[in-house]
């Protein structure tokens, strides 16, 4: 690991100027991926700001605003007390499972809500610095989009970039229409909707989101919904736990009588971005909750996807993921 | 059959000598070739007894006093250095340390405590286990800065007056392990798995996380899920899973394993 400066900041405030003050400086939270990074040579920066002594980790109601009945976790706050926060369990369960499906106990103890949303793919030729990578190296070329692409994206990739983000959370986060607060050092805070939050890669793949330099996550504000009952969180992986999803559904449905009022949808391990299937959403409105209709709204959104060499198969696993996610959610969101 | 409280029963004279001499030996940090090599053989003619020589040494070696600090060579030139005042088991602990040194590398190079093991040091293994402020943590991906006023369990903290933790007497008594390798990490994790599942928190195949948080009882899938952060190279997994299921429902649990007992052995 390069040598680097140790900063620790008690005040957004003077997290944001320290991180402000130095374009090479990054924020060290959890430290469960910039520690990684670091010591694979992909992330070089010469200065952490530790944040964790912010008072960044609290979890509770939203009782003004657009977002009032929802509730609002910190953006320190730790995965694993995230997941199993009592208000989070009862009123969005879909994020408890989908946080509890990533990484490890040992992970979700370490690693911070903000972290999660910030952390980088997982794409072996971005880890790998003799590989050409234009996430990690800018012009050098995509290692995987002529290499081994199995793990890769399916929808909204570019020629610069096929690699997929990483998280659980936040396939989730953006089915259940999250807001991202963020706050740099003029103090100004930025509210911005989780699914523009993350970006697709287009000719600028080294940007992951759209968080500007010097801005901390302060939390992250999650509106109230109907469908608590009615979610499940699904993910397909090469092993049975501990492994960066192939596919993974986030599902809900709120009901109207027998049929489906709304659905909400998003697929991780697809794409640059957590994937809201709008299609397969608009298609399910106002339908019966049938196998069926599961089916042919998961091919609607499937018919977008656009396969690399290796990763074919996501398509029609994609398709039987919905399918499934959708079935559990209206199950009461249990296997 | 040999139950861990009496080990002695099974034992016969002879072996009760070789053991003491072992452990005799061992307690005087041989260096000498010969004395080493004859220390050598001693322990692969005991290779079929391991298990009861690691039962003997427990009360005497893995519980007894790990924590005395050899005279530890500081670094001469400190790159960034930070000072980290934190407690580890228990010990007030105050160093300075180069920006970059992980908890780990703290743990082993400064503070002499080498159960914790490097396995990946990249967080997939999970070797490296240790529990802060009473959470189980990768001290791989910590930074040893972070750590103030922060208390560090590891291994070595586990035992209390000479007796072995429960769960590192059931990892025993169920040979939760092969090479050992990554077994201080397994426990650690097991050991903080124990108080996760008495605050009812759930995990990813826990049916319904909506039902209110009350002390869980765990199956053996959901063991295996909340454990799947610890790699076991030897592929121990059906043992270590034993060993945790005993400690968790205070009741015994079988063994999956026998020693050959004399019958046996006249029979050979």
């Amino acid at each position: 690991m390069r040598p680097f400066k140790y900063s620790a900041s008690t005040t957004i405030n003077s997290a944001a100027q320290l991180l402000s003050a130095n374009p090479n400086a990054r924020i060290l939270a959890g430290g469960t991926n910039i520690l990684d990074l670091m010591k694979e040579d992909v992330e070089r920066p010469d200065e952490l700001v530790d944040i964790n002594r912010l008072n960044l980790s609290v979890v509770k109601p939203i009782t003004e605003g657009v977002n009032k009945g929802g509730i609002s976790i910190g953006g320190l706050g730790k995965n694993a007390e995230t997941a199993n926060h009592p208000l989070i369990r009862q009123n969005f369960p879909l994020l408890t499972q989908a946080i509890l499906a990533g990484a490890s106990a040992q992970i979700r103890n370490m690693a911070t809500n903000g972290g999660n949303l910030n952390q980088r793919t997982r794409c072996p030729y971005f880890y790998e610095v003799s590989m050409p990578c234009n996430k990690r190296e800018p012009g050098t070329g995509c290692g995987a989009r002529e290499g081994i692409n199995r793990m890769h994206a399916i929808f909204g990739w570019s020629e610069s970039c096929v690699a997929v983000h990483p998280s659980d959370m936040c396939v989730a986060l953006a089915a259940l229409d999250a807001v991202v607060k963020v706050q740099g050092s003029s103090g100004k805070v930025r509210s911005i909707p989780f699914a523009e939050y993350h970006r697709l890669p287009g000719e600028m793949p080294e940007k992951d989101n759209t968080l500007q330099h010097g801005e901390v996550v302060t939390s992250i504000e999650i509106p109230k919904n109907n469908f608590a009952s009615k979610s499940y969180y699904l993910k397909v992986r090469d092993r049975a736990s501990y492994a960066f999803a192939l596919v993974s559904v986030a599902a809900a449905i709120e009901m109207n009588g027998s049929g489906i009022k709304q659905a909400w949808l998003a697929l991780g391990g697809v794409a640059h971005k957590p994937w809201r299937a709008f299609e397969a959403e608009r298609f399910l409105a106002g339908k019966a909750a049938t196998a069926d209709n599961f089916r042919q709204a998961a091919e609607m959104e499937m018919k977008q996807a656009k396969a690399l060499e290796h990763n074919g198969f996501k398509i029609e696993l994609g398709t039987r993921a919905i399918v499934l996610a959708l079935t559990r959610a209206m199950n009461g969101g249990t296997a | 059959m040999m139950t861990e409280d009496t080990p002695d029963q099974e034992l016969t004279e002879d072996e009760k000598q070789l053991f003491g001499q072992l452990l005799c030996e061992d307690q005087n940090q041989l260096t000498d070739f010969d004395e080493a090599r004859r220390n050598f053989l001693k322990q692969i003619t005991l290779a079929g007894g391991g298990i009861l020589a690691l039962q003997m040494f427990g009360k005497e070696t893995f519980a007894g006093s790990l924590h005395e600090p050899l005279n530890a060579e500081l670094p001469v030139n400190l790159e960034n250095s930070v000072n980290v005042s934190f407690k580890v088991n228990g010990i007030k602990k105050s160093l300075d340390v180069d920006s970059r040194m992980t908890l780990l590398d703290t743990l082993r190079e400064r503070l002499q405590l080498t159960g914790s093991k490097k396995g990946c040091d990249h967080g997939q293994c999970g070797a490296c286990t240790v529990i802060v402020d009473g959470k189980r943590v990768l001290s791989c991906l910590t930074l040893a800065a972070s750590c103030t006023n922060k208390s560090v369990t590891t291994i070595e903290g586990l035992a209390k007056n000479g007796e072995l933790h429960p769960m590192q007497a059931s990892f025993l008594k169920h040979d939760g392990f092969q090479c050992g390798y990554c077994t201080p990490g397994q426990i650690c994790s097991a050991v903080a798995l124990m108080g996760e599942a008495r605050n009812g928190e759930v995990s990813y195949v826990t049916p319904n996380v909506r039902i209110k948080a009350a002390p869980i009882q765990l199956s053996e899938e959901e063991i295996r899920e909340r454990m799947s952060g610890n790699i076991c190279r030897c592929g121990a997994y059906p043992n270590i899973v034993d060993a945790i299921k005993e400690v968790h429902s205070a009741k015994p649990v079988a063994q999956n394993w026998n020693l050959v007992d004399q019958k046996e052995l006249t029979e050979i």
